[in-house]
């Protein structure tokens, strides 16, 4: 082993983290992850940097990635020489000027949108950001750098005992490593929960002069974003996870299939895969020993189904991503038929926490059978949307409702597991998360997509929209998932539009089980779980639709009338203006009138009466 | 044709199977498509037949093969999106576009398409015009959008 190039850059490393921390000229920190971009962090820089030129200010502009509350984006926070770090929610190029001001010219500390200061020590009227309901309960593991250091800045890794992992791995016996991840109890991330040291010792058992490892960015469940969220804020932790895994498995190249609507993601892989080469830390001989590896990133073309293992391996040998059978498993014959392991981002992004601080360490979360920690992309009707992380065994109501801030409306059910898994109701508001809980109750753990779903939601809608996704995204070669998924799909439309008959849910019911069994892969072996799990948990409201036409969310169009309610209407013609079709008529100061017959239910109306403040929130939707 | 365009793809793959795919992706953003002329010089250079090449190509959404509009509309419909009204911002699009997503309205100006998932779930629902994205959409929203385009 020779690292000496590291060791010297690593002191560097803690010489600039340490300046970093006792900075001399004021550090504003942007949250630039593709969500802070999305609710406008780059005017915010823009402002930011016009507000400094113009009253000659001096500043460093720093690029966070994510640090998890997302309704809170754009977060920025300012650091003072010699203060504390200080948080800002919601700003917009607007309030700029004002925030900046009182730091750098009154020098005090800016009240509105304050969320609160990182560092131990207490400041007077300040709250401490970690205690913010949303982040005091969880436990950040695979997350520990996300929002905190410099994604594109390698120094700010190794200053955080970075690489140490690899260093550390790389002087035991791969049987070692082995054990250690073994003892740590750590499971699949990507949604089945297979023993990840089990997977890697069947590749490692097959005789082969070749064996490959690839990480599986295909993050393709709609309404999860944990993975893009660990690469854009900690692309280092995915490189170290990868080496080890490498290591372990003796695996001489390693492929990143990472979907391409990830633009900034695939960036900052680059860029830290250029900068890890520099340092030894990649290629032939890595630190001077005698394990060589190499990383390649492929990007995805759009198709889902290439989350699964053997589709992604047909599509990185550049064919139609299609499943095949298994056995055998690729573990034993994979790409170009020579061993393969595929694991998830967060597996590997976890990996290096667990060789840095010992099985035992990382075992001492979780429960009996699924250990470590989680993370959950925390969306839909739920007060405080993001990103979390927490340990598996907690309760879907401590996440819901402590970390997640509970509903504005009344809760109905939370989808996990994306279109492969199913709607859980109020009854499972108190079970552990876990693999086996949620396999029991019909869903799957998935990849950590939570959909929290309120009484405007519809269920029936919400499982036609699950089994139309995978419709279109079947890739076609098995019967029952080409054909089955299609009449499922044509039977909840149907019942949607209100011409749904009784028998129609004893038919949903035996395609669904009949699809489980006999698909080919693990897309068709899951499509029907949102169905079926809707048809157990809320059979009440399918029954709704079919018997007396009506969907009690008011959601499915065919089945919901637009009404004006003439006690409130104000006649102030806001939504005889925005009503693109002339439905809406009446004169200013009279209560309008709806015609049924002209109205195409865009919601126009709706919105503005709502909205607007001369409106009277007089238009209401109903079933 | 650009011809040196594809010259400069075919030095930076080594020609094997395995770079179908990524070549294509570089034709696409050279082209914003794949014309068939590249595709016919792809498959002599690869040996790998025309038919299996386009078998590939239609397998991935991503893969376009003609000309898109001016504009590019996106609408997203992953489940944050659709539980959030993401069916609805589709709707005012087709109206006022007049056209189907997959398709570019008659003048080239815009062209709409629907996407699963551009992972701002946290923001949804979630509309983007070119590079930009626009998050927690309405109806109404949307519709200012469009029309401040329109007279810009």
């Amino acid at each position: 082993m020779n690292t000496k190039k590291l060791e010297t850059r690593r002191e560097q490393a803690a010489k600039k983290w340490l300046e970093f921390q006792n900075n001399k000229r004021p550090l504003i920190y942007v949250g630039t992850g593709s969500c802070g971009l999305a609710a406008g962090a780059a005017e915010i820089i823009g402002a930011m940097e016009t507000y400094l030129k113009n009253k000659k200010l001096e500043a460093d502009i720093v690029r966070v990635g994510c640090i998890g509350p997302c309704y809170l984006e754009p977060l920025v926070d300012i650091r003072m020489p010699g203060k504390q770090r200080i948080s800002y929610s919601n700003v917009t190029a607007d309030n700029v000027p004002r925030l900046l001001e009182a730091f750098f010219e009154k020098g005090e500390v800016y009240k509105p949108r304050l969320v609160g200061h990182f560092g131990a020590e207490a400041i007077e009227g300040v709250p401490k950001f970690f205690d913010h309901p949303m982040l005091a309960p969880q436990v950040r593991i695979v997350l520990r750098n996300c929002g905190i250091i410099d994604p594109e800045n390698l120094d700010h890794y190794l200053a955080r005992d970075g690489y140490q992992a690899i260093e550390k791995s790389l002087v035991m016996p791969w049987k070692e490593v082995l054990e250690t991840v073994k003892n740590s109890g750590l499971r699949g991330r990507g949604g089945a929960g297979f023993p990840t040291w089990r997977k890697w010792l069947f590749c490692r058992e097959t005789e082969s002069a070749e064996r490959y490892l690839i990480c599986n960015a295909d993050e393709g469940d709609p309404g999860a974003f944990m993975n893009r969220s660990l690469i854009e804020g900690d692309p280092h932790a995915l490189l170290e996870g990868m080496l080890i895994a490498a290591y372990t498995l003796g695996a001489t190249k390693g492929f990143i299939y990472i979907r391409a609507e990830y633009p900034l993601a695939i960036e900052r892989l680059k860029s830290a895969i250029a900068k890890i080469r520099d340092l030894d830390l990649l290629g032939e001989h890595i630190l001077g020993s005698d394990f060589s590896f190499d990383i390649k990133i492929k990007e995805g073309a759009g198709a889902f189904v290439c989350g699964e293992e053997t589709a992604l391996m047909a599509s990185i040998e550049g064919k139609r991503g299609m499943p095949r059978t298994r056995p055998p498993f690729p573990a034993v014959s994979g790409l170009w038929g020579k061993p393969t392991v595929i694991n998830n981002v967060e597996t590997l992004g976890t990996l290096p926490n667990i060789l840095r601080n010992g099985a035992i360490w990382y075992a001492q979360y979780g429960t009996e059978s699924s250990k470590g920690t989680k993370t959950f992309s925390l969306v839909g009707k739920v007060r405080r949307t993001g990103l979390i992380e927490v340990p598996l065994g907690t309760s879907l109501r401590r996440v819901i409702f402590d970390i997640g801030g509970g509903l504005v409306k009344e809760f109905k059910a939370v989808q996990t597991g994306g279109p492969s898994g199913g709607c859980l109701g109020k009854e499972f508001l108190d079970t552990p998360i876990d693999y086996e809980n949620l396999a029991a109750a019909g869903s799957i753990m998935g990849s950590g997509g939570l959909i929290v779903i309120d009484k405007d939601t519809c269920i029936v809608d919400t499982a036609k929209y699950f089994l139309s996704f995978t419709q279109a995204e079947s890739c076609g070669k098995c019967v029952p998932c080409r054909v089955g998924t299609r009449h499922l799909v044509d039977i909840l439309q149907k019942i949607c539009k209100g011409k749904g008959e009784i028998t129609d849910i004893h038919k949903l019911e035996k395609l669904g089980s009949a699809i489980k069994g006999a698909s080919l892969c693990g897309l068709g072996q899951s499509a029907p779980n949102p169905v079926l799990t809707s048809l157990k948990y809320f059979r009440e409201e399918f029954l709704a639709h079919i018997m007396n036409k009506r969907c009690p969310a008011a959601v499915c169009r065919d089945l919901v009338v637009y009404r004006i309610i003439k006690e409130k209407c104000t006649g102030c013609q806001r939504c005889v203006q925005v009503c693109p079709t002339g439905a809406i008529t009446g004169p200013r100061s009279e209560i309008h009138n709806l015609d049924e017959t002209k109205c195409i239910k865009c919601r126009s109306c709706y919105e503005i009466c709502r909205f607007d403040a001369i409106a009277g929130d007089a238009i209401i939707i109903e079933s | 044709m650009k011809k040196e365009a594809l010259a400069e793809i075919e030095r930076e793959f080594k020609g094997e199977r395995a770079d179908l795919i990524p070549v294509l992706q570089r034709i696409q953003a050279i082209y914003d498509y794949l014309p068939k002329e590249a595709i016919r010089k792809t498959a002599r250079w690869l040996k790998i037949s025309e038919n299996e090449i386009y078998g590939v190509a239609t397998f991935y959404a991503q893969f376009r093969f003609g000309p898109r509009g001016k504009h590019h509309l996106k609408v997203c419909l992953g489940t944050a999106c659709h539980v959030n009204g993401g069916e609805q911002m589709l709707e005012v699009l087709k109206r006022r576009l007049e056209i189907n997503p997959g398709e570019t309205t008659a003048d080239g100006k815009y062209d709409l398409e629907r996407v699963v998932c551009l992972g701002c779930c946290a923001l949804a629902p979630v509309v983007t015009f070119d590079d930009k994205t626009y998050a927690q959409m309405s109806v109404l929203k949307l519709q200012g959008i469009l029309d401040e385009h329109k007279k810009a």
